[in-house]
């Protein structure tokens, strides 16, 4: 097993990099320097009157300001800087604490697929397995293992642009990407919102007629 | 008997909207309870017997009880940030009835005497918190939420806070970091947030199931309510049931109820032909139980008298045909994933955790690594500011305790596998550095 390694040895990317003393440490981005979309501007304003404390809303303003760009690029986070009155280091520091907020490029569809244990001990590695290799390098898609996902009555599953789809089988998986491709509701038959549970006869809300098996106590 | 109270109605179609809900008598107990003092409503809540539904199992009562009086700005947080794995009990309730955590909310925060209410949901979940901004925007419209509660004088406000992606944020002072805008890192304890809180102020958390539960507790009364279930763990649950069972989804069930009827006569039990090898009766984080221990009766007590918790009622069922080390594996990567790092023990731990399992994998492990790993757990839980590594500690401690065995069968046959000679104990060292001359 060999830890990955960055420049000079280090575990960390960026670590080595030296620092330079000349330069000053980034305020917070001016507004005749930084160009704002009004619609973002108004969003992350809109989230900041929501709270007593306006810093409240850097959750949602990152998130906002990630579907306008893509991810949590330097200019996105200068960008919510700027309106939220914040460092970019200070929004930095929050981007790279949470999962769904990308702070590299990352593709315009994401696919979390749920890996975690429920999933798993009902074929979620397989599912991982093939949506890696039906998305290939096709650099619309960010297909992620992510952590569970609360689903777990419909495992192994994946949320797709934030729909969540299962119970899914690797053979569901070029479907799923051609609708994703196509700009169609995914797997329309297997999202979680069409149906109320996964398995018809799961879920019945009441006790099954058939005797309780293994009840040998 | 299942689905009694908060999944009474849960299949009706439209009753995330406010018309039907009001028709299944929704904000009927808002009205009852504004009529009462806050005080009283605050005895009916001690009186249900009513504990945390989130993990804890802490009387919910007594902790609306710890907010201090007096007219200042106090914050009621509704934890929706269910990451527990195995739990989606509070996912069915806000998009199938949102409007009853939102009753719920108002009026255990006019028994907490709180003016700002916030849902913090996590970001994965778009479609709830969705539902939940549609619900807030029709109860508002109706008079529910906003200035002057049906005319009783109490005011609130509510937010739908979106969260975006990390296990810690469940954690109650994580959540709070978290909603005021910072990384989620979990706090030092004391102070409680009943006392220093949200924005400093005193502050009631609950999670979603629990404060879901409060209008039906105003209704039936408290007294009523706590006569359900058993002596110590009153009322109703919902168990997510999850994992190697025929009917996976969440069930309603009374506390006290035995764990096979659950797993076996509501989740149908294992595929055909397999036997239930462990079981966690309550999320990942919860030590596992094995087949003996199916008999015990679901609550808070007798779980943890059996050294397991009931912890966010996830009950995820593993058959004999999956091998131990693949779950411990699972389980400890996702501890060292979401480990926000702040405590050492926490931090480096499920690192080690993790290390030791995957050399115990690829045959590079001697029984002395069990040993290792035994106490690496036993060395992070308590040592930490949050309960994240214990949650790991206590799983893979209990698997370590109860499938000795098959470690250590897996330890020999990786090796076998390499080509690597059987494992001995470990050579003394008092040969000193000559030996290798």
């Amino acid at each position: 097993m060999s830890v990955k390694r960055f420049e000079g040895g280090s575990r960390v990317p960026g670590w080595y990099e030296p620092v330079d003393p000349a330069k000053d440490a980034a305020l917070v981005p001016s507004p005749q320097e930084v160009q704002v979309p009004a619609e973002l501007r108004g969003e992350i304003e809109r989230h900041m009157a929501l709270y007593p404390d306006s810093r409240s809303a850097a959750l949602p303003a990152l998130a906002a300001a990630q579907r306008v760009h893509g991810w949590c690029s330097p200019e996105a986070i200068d960008q919510v800087a700027c309106v939220m009155a914040l460092t970019p280091a200070y929004l930095d520091a929050v981007a790279t604490f949470y999962d769904m907020l990308d702070t590299e490029p990352v593709g315009r569809h994401s696919v979390y697929v749920c890996t975690n244990i429920s999933c798993s001990l009902r074929g979620a590695g397989e599912l991982y397995e093939a949506m890696r290799d039906g998305a290939g390098d096709d650099p619309e898609f960010n297909v992620r293992a992510f952590e569970c996902l609360g689903a777990c009555d419909i495992a192994p599953m994946a949320s797709v642009d934030g729909v969540y789809v299962g119970p899914l089988a690797p053979e569901d998986v070029p479907r799923l990407l051609e609708d994703v491709r196509a700009g169609r509701p995914v797997l329309a038959d297997k999202q979680l919102s069409t149906r109320i549970v996964a398995d018809p006869n799961a879920n019945s809300r009441a006790y099954p007629s058939h005797p309780i098996e293994g009840g040998e106590s | 008997m299942s689905d009694i109270l908060l999944f009474k109605d849960i299949d009706e179609p439209g009753l995330a909207t406010l018309e039907v809900y009001a028709k299944r008598g929704g904000y009927e107990s808002l009205r009852k309870a504004l009529e009462m003092t806050p005080e009283e409503v605050l005895a009916q809540l001690e009186s249900s017997g009513l504990r945390g539904r989130g993990g804890a199992g802490f009387a919910m009562g007594k902790k609306v009880s710890f907010l201090p009086k007096g007219s200042i700005d106090k914050y009621l947080v509704c934890n929706a940030d269910e990451s527990e794995p195995g739990t989606f009990k509070d996912r069915e309730l806000m998009q199938k009835s949102p409007h009853m955590l939102i009753e719920g909310i108002v009026i255990a925060s006019y028994a907490a005497g709180a003016s700002r209410s916030f849902i913090y949901i996590r970001g994965e979940y778009v479609r709830q918190a969705d539902m939940l901004d549609a619900a807030l925007a029709e109860a508002t419209q109706a008079g529910y939420i906003g200035e002057d509660i049906l005319k009783s004088g109490h005011s609130l406000s509510l937010v739908v806070h979106r969260g975006a992606g990390a296990y810690i944020c469940g954690e109650e002072t994580g959540l709070l970091d978290s909603l005021e805008g910072k990384r989620g890192n979990p706090r030092l304890k004391p102070p409680f947030p009943a006392n220093q809180g949200l924005y400093q102020g005193p502050t009631l958390i609950n999670n979603v199931e629990t404060l879901a539960t409060v209008p039906a507790i105003i209704a039936m009364g408290g007294e009523q309510y706590a006569k359900l279930g058993t002596d110590t763990s009153k009322g109703t649950k919902l168990v997510s049931v999850s994992g190697h069972v025929q009917r996976p989804g969440n069930y309603e069930i009374e506390l006290g109820t035995p764990s096979r009827e659950i797993i076996y006569g509501l989740a149908g039990g294992p595929p055909e032909g397999r036997q239930v090898k462990c079981w966690f009766p309550g999320g990942s984080s919860a030590p596992v139980l094995t087949a003996g221990d199916l008999d015990l009766p679901y609550d808070f007590d007798s779980m943890a008298k059996a050294g397991s918790m009931l912890g966010s009622g996830a009950i995820i069922v593993v058959d004999d045909s999956t091998p131990i080390l693949d779950v411990a594996l699972k389980v400890a990567k996702f501890y060292r994933h979401e480990s926000c790092g702040k405590c050492t023990p926490c931090r480096e731990g499920t690192n080690w955790t993790v290390k030791m399992l995957e050399r115990i994998d690829n045959g590079t492990a001697t029984p002395m690594d069990i040993e290792i790993m035994a106490s690496v757990q036993e060395h992070i839980i308590g040592n930490c500011l949050c309960v994240l590594g214990d949650a790991m500690a206590m799983p893979i401690g209990s698997m370590i305790a109860k499938f000795r065995d098959e470690f250590e069968t897996h330890i020999e046959q990786a090796r076998a596998r390499n080509d690597l000679a059987p494992a001995e104990p470990e050579p003394a060292l008092a040969g000193g550095v000559s030996a290798h001359a």
